[in-house]
């Protein structure tokens, strides 16, 4: 299972790959995320221009077993969203943190990045932990 | 209140302790169990035990329900030109025989593909005949009858756009449907605009383009209210943007006129009772809906799509299922998760027995039988048609007369004349409504004008 150093986690399994630069965050749901949720067929997300706060809704996902919601990991306005996923929503499973990308966000308070999320390390124990379950 | 009260007696069929009922009213915050139906009018509430006569046995039963019955008018004893969104069709006898069968006539409908696929299969060609007659691209299992389904085009319409919250309804589709989406909606924080018609009866277009601003959709009816056919592109060419709602409450019309899909419209709701349906007081009948591809996961209700099975052979099963309470829980579309499956049963039976040709000469003759009936009565001293533009099957006719008065005088000629306006829009005390299907002959036609001129020439006098 695949957890990129580069990137940051919410506990609802949306990552944030942050570019520090342009200040955008690029934004998905994880490798662990897909694969609980088997094939996924649909997804919804939000018109570009959207504002969110950390923790709102942003769409959903619908794969062959249940539907759930997406949540921002942090807040900030939509400024992308992967058109690509309409037709193929089954990016989402083959390359959760390439192609099958969500939405592109500028964060509008990067703070958020270390306060809300956690690194790699951190959310592997955190999936460990909720798998034991 | 002569009834048991839960907090100081126990009921027989209710098991919950006074203890309980008292605890629940307290969670929710209210004194006693009378105000929670307190958004009931006082004037529709019983205050005392229903008055039932007996104990009776089967026979004095029986005698006394059919001294009732004899009371009722009907349209078997009477010539009926009474419409306004119940329709009296030709029934095939084949329906009913069907409908008796007890894989479909179960109190509940089977939904597992495992032991249902006869059902599903029913409620596949069901929604494929849907398809095929609004040019519109998926059809849900049914909903509960017209007005219910035009409250969840609005409501999925609204779903669509989701920082507007106001609505355009023309004032010509049917008021008992604009009813039901004023109460579906009233808790909703959504606004209701209604517009008006123009001289010819169909809606108002300068009025409909002056409102649109803000608006997230637009229904109107055609044939509307008052059986005018509207124009479904020049309403689509006003209302750029808005989610456009088709109702259609006579289901036989689709037999000749053009379809709300190549024309701009998104979605199509309506009223199937037409098609096979009895026109029973208070149903059950069948609402229809119809969107769009791009609006069917926003859509309510059930919907069966085809697939194949393990073998690769043809199967039916309920899909998009995701939408539905049982799955999505407080994010469902819709909390309509059942369909009116046997009545749809009945649209399937009709729609499949008629056929292209059957259907287009049903609606042929009801067309062309409204219309001799119109000009016959446009010649009589004293009728008008207030509305000139075309109708199909059903029309206003006024006289200088209050329309109760001249529909009473055509009771005693045993014709059931059409239904008064005044109950539905003010200044219309003179006008009713008259609808004319395949059913009536032209002896009765030529009849019922006789009738009226007569009546008219009684007020006279």
């Amino acid at each position: 299972m695949s957890i990129p150093e580069d990137s940051k986690y919410a506990k609802s399994h949306e990552y944030v790959h942050f570019d520090e630069k342009e200040g955008v965050g690029t934004i998905g749901i994880t490798d662990y995320a897909q694969k609980e949720l088997g094939d996924v067929v649909f997804v919804e997300l939000p018109q570009v221009g959207t504002q969110l706060e950390a923790g709102d809704e942003l769409g959903s996902i619908e794969s062959v077993k249940a539907v759930s919601e997406l949540f921002a990991p942090v807040s900030g306005e939509v400024v992308e969203v992967n058109e690509a996923l309409t037709e193929k929503p089954e990016l989402v499973n083959t390359d959760p943190y390439g192609d099958g990308w969500m939405i592109k966000m500028r964060v509008s308070d990067p703070t958020e990045m270390d306060e809300l999320l956690m690194n790699a390390e951190e959310y592997e124990e955190y999936i460990q932990t909720e798998a034991g379950h | 209140m002569s009834l048991p009260d839960p907090l100081t007696s126990q009921h027989r069929f209710i098991p919950n302790a006074s203890e309980d009922v008292r605890e629940m009213l307290d969670v929710v915050g209210v004194a006693s169990i009378d105000r929670l139906f307190d958004t009931i009018p006082d004037a529709v509430k019983l205050d005392r035990l229903l008055d039932v006569p007996g104990p009776w046995s089967e026979i004095e039963s029986r005698r006394w329900f059919r001294g009732l019955a004899a009371k009722n008018m009907t349209a078997a004893d009477h010539t009926s030109f009474l419409g306004g969104g119940a329709y009296m069709h030709y029934q095939p006898a084949c329906i009913d025989q069907l409908l008796l069968r007890a894989e479909f006539l179960t109190a509940y409908t089977p939904y597992q593909p495992e032991v249902s696929q006869g059902t599903l299969q029913s409620i596949f060609e069901y929604q494929t005949h849907q398809c095929l007659l609004t040019g519109l691209d998926v059809a849900n299992a049914s909903l509960y009858d017209g007005s219910t389904a035009l409250c969840e085009a609005v409501l999925l319409a609204e779903r669509m756009h989701k920082n507007k919250t106001k609505v355009i309804i023309a004032k010509s589709v049917h008021p008992h449907y604009r009813d039901t989406v004023r109460t579906y909606v009233q808790n909703l924080g959504l606004e209701i605009v209604e517009i008006g018609w123009a001289a010819d009866g169909r809606v108002d277009l300068n009025e409909l383009r002056g409102a649109c601003e803000g608006a997230f959709a637009i229904a109107v009816q055609s044939p509307n209210f008052f059986g005018a056919i509207e124009d479904y592109e020049a309403i689509a060419d006003a209302t750029v943007g808005l989610t456009r709602i088709a109702v259609v409450a006579e289901a036989t019309s689709f037999g000749i006129l053009a379809p709300p899909g190549p024309h701009g419209f998104d979605i199509c709701v309506g009223e199937g009772q037409a098609w096979g349906i009895p026109p029973q007081f208070g149903g059950p009948y069948v609402g229809f809906m119809v969107v769009r591809d791009a609006l069917k996961r926003h859509m309510p209700g059930r919907l069966v799509g085809e697939t194949v099975d393990v073998d690769g052979r043809r199967a039916y099963v309920l899909t998009l299922a995701t939408r539905e309470q049982h799955i999505r829980r407080g994010k469902a579309t819709s909390n309509i998760c059942t369909n009116e499956a046997l009545i749809a049963l009945a649209a399937n039976i009709y729609l499949s027995l008629m056929g292209k040709e059957g259907l287009r000469e049903v609606a042929v003759q009801s067309l062309q039988k409204a219309n001799y009936l119109r000009g016959k009565l446009g010649e009589i001293e004293g009728v008008e048609l207030p509305f000139a533009a075309p109708v199909y099957n059903e029309f206003v006719v006024r006289t200088p007369f209050l329309a109760r008065e001249i529909l009473a005088d055509l009771e005693h000629e045993k014709i059931l004349g059409g239904i008064p306006l005044d109950e539905f829009y003010d200044g219309f005390n003179n006008d009713f409504l008259v609808a004319v299907t395949e059913l009536h002959t032209q002896e009765q036609l030529d009849k019922f004008a006789v009738a009226v001129r007569a009546a008219i020439a009684r007020e006279r006098r």
